[in-house]
């Protein structure tokens, strides 16, 4: 029940700074946006392809969406560090709050931003890109954003408290999110990918949820890869929350 | 006893090497005072305290803090303290009476209380016209007292203090040092630390003085001054301060005497002569010198300070590192 509470506290005091600054909830969005208008044109010509047999935005912008999501909550741990810095972390952890708390609301605010994004690119793509919107599935697929942000979110924070520097966070990041990002076919599909290349991206949980993704987009609503998306990055999630959880309970800041 | 520690120790480990920040510390806070902790930057004092205040573990040693055992109930500590640290605990842009409302709600207020308690607050710390503005436009010493009032929001038995008045430019320092006497009238105890003499001198009731992670002298101030003894008589002599040295050494009140060297600027020698009453003392020296036709070009007369004390404990002086 207490921690109940104190995950709300912190969850709201997250929202409160993120929508005092709203212009984040929109600088998220421009990259995506960018692709969308300078890049997606690139694919039309291969409506029907291989790799794109459901069309070319249904494929690139479900990637879009799960790649938005991933570099918007790799990247959360930066606003930690200033807390950190100001002393802030340090002030709620001599109170009585749940230290799980401390993380698991800060990481909702996060899902709760990187949704909003996400349904507001999906909206944005119909107009831009010419995309077919199947909502059942949207909505599904927002439940794979979620995990994954959630996942991400706590990893983010997780390692800004190890590392306490903006200037090392984001290399080391970088150094995780780029090979992830690419070996899970947001640019073009995997189907493109030589042999070697599709085993690698099987051990990678974004692989899967790429090609969820896909699958919700197109109707696909029994496909492996939803399950298979919801199981590895549901089970990193609760590993990394906890593991994130203990350096929060743990930290000196 | 609100506080007492038995032979408390931190290692740190850093890239291999072991750190002793604090290597066995024995400690006791009585209810109601203000006690200070005071020593140069890296002695130990911030890691005691963090100790003392569940943000970091002992790695040996025992410790009481407010009636629990700290290794074993480190909730029930959280409850019964408050914890101001050196960095202070806001950032951008929230507002005082948010964050006030937000802590008092972490230590179980409904919101109801939280919101009126926050009132209550923020009008004894002078921040009522501030409330709901973004802390990042709050000066220093605002900022100061907003950092405290969160401390006291849930109105602990004590409070810990880390290096309140750091940074802080004299006027606000001056408050800050109201707001803990008045905190200390409405009973609440309150561990400080500090590097700064005058501060530990004015505001503590009683202090410990520490170095390299360990205690090296313990009591009230006045106590700690006159274990160090006596006043110090400062006289400048431009020519003949080796003269002037043995004539006033010889004097059955001076308990020592040392001729410091001379300025090169100005040829003025300062002789430091150590007696237990400096006021009875003066006139007699001054007799000495006219006898000896001795023309002094300063006189000081100067009590003990608790850099004296840190001085005779430790051989360094706690002024020469700020």
């Amino acid at each position: 029940m207490k921690t109940l509470l104190d995950t709300w506290l912190v969850y709201s005091r997250a929202m409160k700074l993120n929508l005092k600054q709203p212009v984040w909830l929109v600088v998220m969005l421009i990259q995506p946006l960018y692709f969308l208008i300078f890049f997606a044109p690139l694919l039309n010509g291969l409506d029907g392809a291989p790799g794109f047999e459901a069309g070319a935005m249904e494929t690139f912008v479900p990637g879009l969406i799960i790649m938005m999501a991933l570099f918007g909550s790799t990247f959360v741990g930066f606003s930690l560090i200033a807390e950190l810095r100001a002393g802030v972390i340090e002030r709620m952890r001599v109170t009585p709050v749940s230290r799980a708390a401390l993380l698991i609301g800060r990481t909702f605010a996060t899902v709760t931003t990187t949704l909003f994004q996400a349904l507001l690119l999906v909206v944005l793509a119909a107009p831009i890109g010419g995309l077919t919107i199947y909502w059942p599935g949207v909505f599904l697929m927002l439940g794979i954003i979620v995990l994954t942000s959630f996942m991400l979110g706590a990893l983010s924070y997780g390692v800004a408290i190890v590392l306490k520097s903006e200037d090392t966070l984001a290399p080391v990041l970088n150094t995780f999110v780029q090979p992830i990002m690419l070996l899970s076919g947001i640019m073009l599909p995997m189907a493109l990918a030589p042999a070697w290349l599709q085993n690698v991206a099987d051990f990678n949980p974004f692989y899967y949820a790429v090609e969820a993704a896909r699958s919700l987009f197109e109707g696909d609503m029994g496909a492996n890869a939803i399950w298979q998306a919801a199981v590895y990055i549901g089970g990193l999630a609760i590993v990394l929350v906890w593991w994130a959880t203990r350096k929060f309970a743990r930290a000196v800041a | 006893m609100l506080i007492e520690t038995k032979g408390l120790k931190k290692t740190f480990k850093s890239r291999g090497k072991e750190v002793e920040a604090v290597r066995g510390v024995d400690l006791a806070v009585k209810e109601g005072e203000v006690f200070g902790l005071l020593g140069p930057n890296g002695a130990g004092k911030t890691t005691t305290m963090r100790m003392l205040s569940t943000l970091i573990e002992p790695t040996d040693g025992h410790a009481v803090v407010c009636g629990h055992d700290l290794a074993k109930q480190s909730a029930a500590v959280r409850r019964d303290i408050g914890y101001v640290g050196q960095e202070g605990g806001t950032w951008g842009e929230v507002t005082a009476r948010e964050e006030l409302v937000m802590q008092g709600r972490l230590y179980g207020m409904s919101k109801k209380t939280a919101l009126a308690r926050a009132v209550e607050v923020l009008e004894a710390f002078q921040l009522g016209e501030y409330a709901d503005r973004n802390v990042k436009t709050y000066s220093g010493g605002q900022k100061r007292r907003l950092d405290i009032a969160l401390g006291i929001m849930h109105q602990p038995k004590l409070l810990f203090l880390d290096e309140p008045t750091t940074g802080l430019d004299p006027q606000s320092r001056a408050h800050m040092w109201d707001e803990v006497r008045g905190l200390r009238e409405r009973g609440t105890a309150i561990f400080l630390t500090t590097h700064y003499l005058d501060e530990a001198d004015a505001l503590c009731d009683r202090l410990a003085i520490i170095d390299h992670g360990e205690i090296v002298a313990e009591g009230t101030p006045l106590e700690l001054k006159k274990e160090v003894a006596g006043d110090v008589v400062l006289i400048g002599v431009a020519d003949q301060a080796a003269e002037a040295r043995t004539l006033l050494g010889d004097k059955a009140f001076v308990r020592e005497a040392e001729a410091g060297a001379p300025d090169p600027a100005t040829g003025v020698a300062l002789l430091r002569l150590y007696v237990d009453d400096g006021a009875a003392a003066l006139p007699e020296l001054l007799r000495a010198l006219d006898t000896a036709h001795i023309a002094p070009a300063s006189i000081e007369l100067h009590r003990p300070s608790l850099d004296d004390v840190f001085l005779k404990q430790t051989g360094r002086s706690l002024r020469e590192e700020h």
